[in-house]
């Protein structure tokens, strides 16, 4: 399960990259910037303004990236490639869902 | 390869990505400044030079794209390097955003190695830039340096309503009989440099220099208010720090110098002329012969500064110059009214 949500080799070479203390600092910045984003998600569903739908989505998935959040890098991708449609408000506590697990497992590895 | 460090604008609305891009690019050994969006980023390039620009595409306010568009539009920042920083899906994005000017894409989450390699090559691709921008200040005059930057290189010409100055010193080659080398070398070169400043306080430029000769364009590349007063007053100039000169001169024995203008006014043709491979910004036409008879006529005349009829319809006070016999000059059918300061 941990493996789909934070691929650890992806993690382990921005820690290389970076150093440990600025990948947790990154991490850290993530996890409190997210609500952030899935409100700007949010609020572009229900304006139906889908430029600000796309980006959020965009946002979420290009953060995902940068720590091996496979699963929620996917779901955040198929979410700004459909863009905003009749399902979209619907289909964002799914995304949430991954982004909470996404965070207690990015949480775990911090701490670890 | 490792360059001089850079100045680089980092342009990301995310958070996270501002951070990691920032630190990387300081691991690298240059330095950054951050912006959220696009239209942030603008204002900052508008006050502050940088190197390279490291651009997202999605973004509020204004976006990439239409950075690369302000860009292509602002001569300034035309030959800035830009490097896209995107995790845009699909590949007709990144081909528009190479279409719109962007030297490089580098896919979100950027690849440190790959990262120190653009921004290697684009500092190396600036640094070239700004050396022939150097160069082409130095050989061309800021005016022409900024109209071939804007317009680019072409060789044709336009018709201009411009003032042609042409200046020489009196006896220049029996001065220099009996200086060394290296004093009639500098002499001319101070010679020069008063004529540059005199000239360009004005609004003029130099076009062409030809021993101790020097034809000057006043309204060309560029329109001017009055082309006709402007080379008047330089001309003026010029023989105000002539006297100076020549007091510096009086203190160490050397003899004086003196120098004729000759003005002429009218519609010329502007443009470049020789080839693809080596031009010069000038003016041609009858009102350009007419300056270099003018000239020619001083020491005929005894005076120092000349002009035609043309040029003095357009100065601000013409009740202090005073009319020449008429003359008839080579290359012209009617003879030419001729004044003189």
């Amino acid at each position: 399960m941990t493996a789909d949500l934070i691929d650890t080799a992806t993690y382990a070479e921005l820690c290389d990259a970076m150093g440990d203390a600025f990948a947790a600092e990154l991490a850290t910045t993530f996890l409190d910037d997210a609500p952030n984003m899935f409100a700007d998600l949010k609020q572009g569903a229900a304006d139906g303004d889908a430029d600000a739908f796309r980006r959020a989505a965009h946002s979420i998935k290009s953060n995902a990236e940068i720590f091996g959040a496979t699963a929620l890098t996917a779901a955040a991708r198929d979410m700004e490639l459909s863009g905003l449609t009749d399902t979209s408000a619907a289909s964002i506590p799914a995304l949430e869902a991954v982004y909470a697990d996404t965070a207690a497992a990015l949480g775990a590895l911090l701490n670890a | 390869m490792r360059n001089a460090p850079g100045r680089l604008l980092i342009v990301d609305d995310n958070k996270v990505n501002r951070l990691l891009m920032s630190r990387s690019v300081e691991q690298l050994g240059h330095t950054s400044a951050v912006a959220e969006n696009g239209r942030i980023a603008m204002e900052m390039l508008g006050a502050e030079p940088f190197d390279i620009l490291l651009l997202d595409i999605e973004m509020p306010e204004m976006d990439g794209f239409e950075v690369l568009e302000a860009l292509k539009r602002d001569p300034k920042l035309r030959d800035l390097p830009v490097i896209v920083t995107s995790s845009v899906e699909g590949l007709e994005n990144i081909v528009r955003c190479i279409q719109l000017g962007a030297d490089d894409y580098i896919p979100k989450p950027v690849n440190k190695v790959l990262l120190n390699a653009r921004v290697s090559a684009s500092l190396e691709r600036k640094r070239l830039y700004d050396e022939q921008k150097k160069l082409l200040d130095r050989f061309a005059t800021v005016e022409v340096a900024e109209h071939l930057n804007e317009g680019g290189f072409a060789i044709g010409g336009q018709r201009l309503h411009a003032t042609i100055l042409f200046s020489d010193i009196r006896d220049f080659t029996a001065i220099s009989e009996t200086m060394a080398p290296e004093a009639t070398i500098d002499l001319i070169n101070t010679y020069y440099t008063l004529m540059f400043d005199a000239v360009s306080s004005q609004g003029g430029i130099i076009s062409l220099m030809v021993g101790d000769g020097l034809m000057a364009l006043f309204g060309a590349p560029k329109p001017i208010a009055n082309s006709a007063q402007s080379a008047v007053s330089a001309a003026q100039d010029m023989l105000a720090m002539t006297d100076a000169l020549n007091a510096e001169r009086a203190m160490v024995g050397e003899p004086d110098i003196k120098i004729g203008f000759g003005i002429a006014t009218g519609e010329v043709v502007a443009g470049y002329t020789g080839t693809d491979a080596r031009a010069t910004y000038t003016c041609i036409g009858k009102t350009v012969n007419l300056a270099a008879r003018l000239e020619a006529h001083t020491k005929v005349a005894g005076r120092s500064i000349l002009f035609d009829e043309a040029t003095l319809g357009a100065l601000t006070d013409p009740s202090v110059c005073m009319p020449m016999p008429d003359v008839q000059f080579k290359g012209f059918s009617e003879p030419k009214r001729v004044f003189a300061l």
